[in-house]
């Protein structure tokens, strides 16, 4: 019997919200994708369109969404940054969403404020996909790492993840704990002590995942199966001589991977600044390009599951 | 003065609030948002004796009804506080306040870059994920706070 869609118009916008059912059969719908023959593959989203409204700029995202959108055969409009946009007019958030639902079928938008995608998605009668908003969550990036983790180590039950850098505003990094907290990990925690998880992680996952925090990376790295590194995000810190104190807390190097498992692997969500020498980017460890390419396979298949057309 | 001699002295019309925890009349009255100003006769009485806990507060506001929705806020700083609505000497409404599952529109996210401070028109919602001790968490941001950071 076949299952259920359960991305069926459905909102995206928080990572919680979705079940590891739901996201295996993603990650299935995503295999599919890839190995169908190009003549089927660009017939899918024949005819659909797309809305992206970036408030908040990062090419990279938009690019895959773009990218993800015309490798089905749809369309795309909107807007990259909000100086081109009416929203520099003034235009309240809600009063373009009501506007660009018009035109498209489905929106994926990207906001700098917290919460904005959940008040976007209650506005929206069009399904809503966050593209990340405010320092808050980042859903699809964290079922692209998923994805990613899968497809190199075969299995995400048993593993050993750290997660490195700016725990505290990096959004991909509270996505990819919720993510994770639906499987059987050990999570470790490396950052400079002013950049710790918020609280609300404790709050939520204490009891569901097993989580420890730390500051030195050599001490942990031994152990680990998987090492997600974070850009420290200069925007978001309220306050720069913090910034200053911290940016360079970490570089990943060859040296400092002599430590690890042959088989650890390396993830990052991109942009990248110094945290990872470039180095390190030929190494067998280096699996960031690959997870590019993933999210944008990943991307394709819930687009075409949220428009549920058949495949 | 004895509890039974502040409940005779009963006002025509307004609102009593009995049994406010003592010493936080002033901080219930705050987080009512009632300063005074807007004229009203108001009567505070401090650490009253009290059968029931030793001692506690009340506050009397003449010719004003509170809604449920305004007097639950005191259940987060005061939780056994009772309410009572008087019209023409008799009580004619009396409630326990409660913790709600979750305040609409009531508190400011104090999360700066909360999309509810920066939405006009949008109501902000709390949810109360643990009653004892109270917590609240915005449905937008996620962020969880302390009843003190948020009144
Ligand atoms: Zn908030």
């Amino acid at each position: 019997m076949a299952k259920l869609n359960p991305f069926k118009n459905k909102d995206v916008i928080l990572i919680k919200d979705f079940t590891r059912d739901d996201l295996f059969y993603l990650f299935q719908k995503a295999d599919k994708i890839e190995r169908m023959p190009e003549r089927d593959r660009i017939c899918l989203l024949n005819g659909k369109i797309l809305g992206y409204l970036f408030f908040e700029p990062s090419t990279r995202t938009r690019l895959s969404f773009e990218a993800a959108m015309l490798w089905l055969g749809g369309r795309t409009l909107g807007f990259a940054e909000p100086k081109v946009s009416s929203v520099e007019k003034g235009e309240s958030l809600a009063d373009t969403i009501r506007t660009v639902e018009n035109y498209v079928d489905v929106i994926v938008m990207r906001h700098s404020k917290d919460g904005a995608a959940s008040f976007a998605a209650e506005i929206a009668s069009k399904p809503l996909i966050n593209g990340g908003s405010g320092t808050e969550e980042h859903p699809t990036q964290a079922m692209l790492d998923l994805y990613t983790i899968i497809k190199e180590k075969g299995s995400i039950d048993n593993l050993k993840i750290g997660l490195l850098g700016d725990l505290k505003y990096g959004r991909t990094v509270y996505s990819l704990l919720y993510g994770l907290s639906k499987f059987n990990v050990e999570v470790k925690l490396i950052s400079h002590p002013i950049l710790r998880v918020r609280r609300e992680i404790f709050f939520d996952l204490e009891k569901k995942v097993k989580i420890s925090e730390h500051d030195n990376l050599e001490e942990i790295l031994p152990d680990l199966d998987v090492l997600y590194v974070t850009r420290i995000q200069k925007e978001r810190f309220p306050d720069l001589s913090e910034y200053e104190r911290v940016k360079s807390s970490y570089n990943v190097n060859l040296k400092i991977l002599q430590k690890a498992k042959d088989d650890l692997i390396i993830l990052h969500p991109f942009p990248r600044i110094d945290e990872i020498s470039p180095e390190v980017d030929s190494s067998p460890h280096a699996k960031y390009f690959k997870q590019m390419l993933n999210g944008r396979i990943l991307r394709s298949a819930l687009l075409a599951s949220i428009l549920d057309v058949p495949f | 003065m004895s509890e039974k001699e502040l409940i005779v002295q009963k006002i025509v019309e307004g609102t009593v609030i009995d049994h406010i925890e003592a010493g936080k009349a002033l901080h219930v009255l705050s987080v009512l948002g009632i300063s005074g100003e807007e004229g009203k006769v108001i009567t505070i009485a401090m650490n009253v004796p009290s059968k029931k806990y030793g001692k506690k507060d009340i506050i009397k506001i003449e010719n004003a009804y509170l809604s449920p929705e305004i007097t639950n806020k005191i259940s987060l700083i005061s939780p056994h506080t009772t309410v009572n609505i008087i019209k023409n000497y008799k009580v004619v409404e009396k409630r326990a306040i409660e913790i709600p599952d979750e305040f609409v529109g009531i508190f400011k996210c104090p999360n700066p870059n909360c999309i509810t401070n920066s939405e006009e028109t949008m109501a902000t919602k709390f949810y109360v994920p643990s009653k004892n001790p109270p917590l609240l968490r915005c449905k937008y941001c996620g962020r969880i706070y302390s009843p003190n950071e948020v009144m």
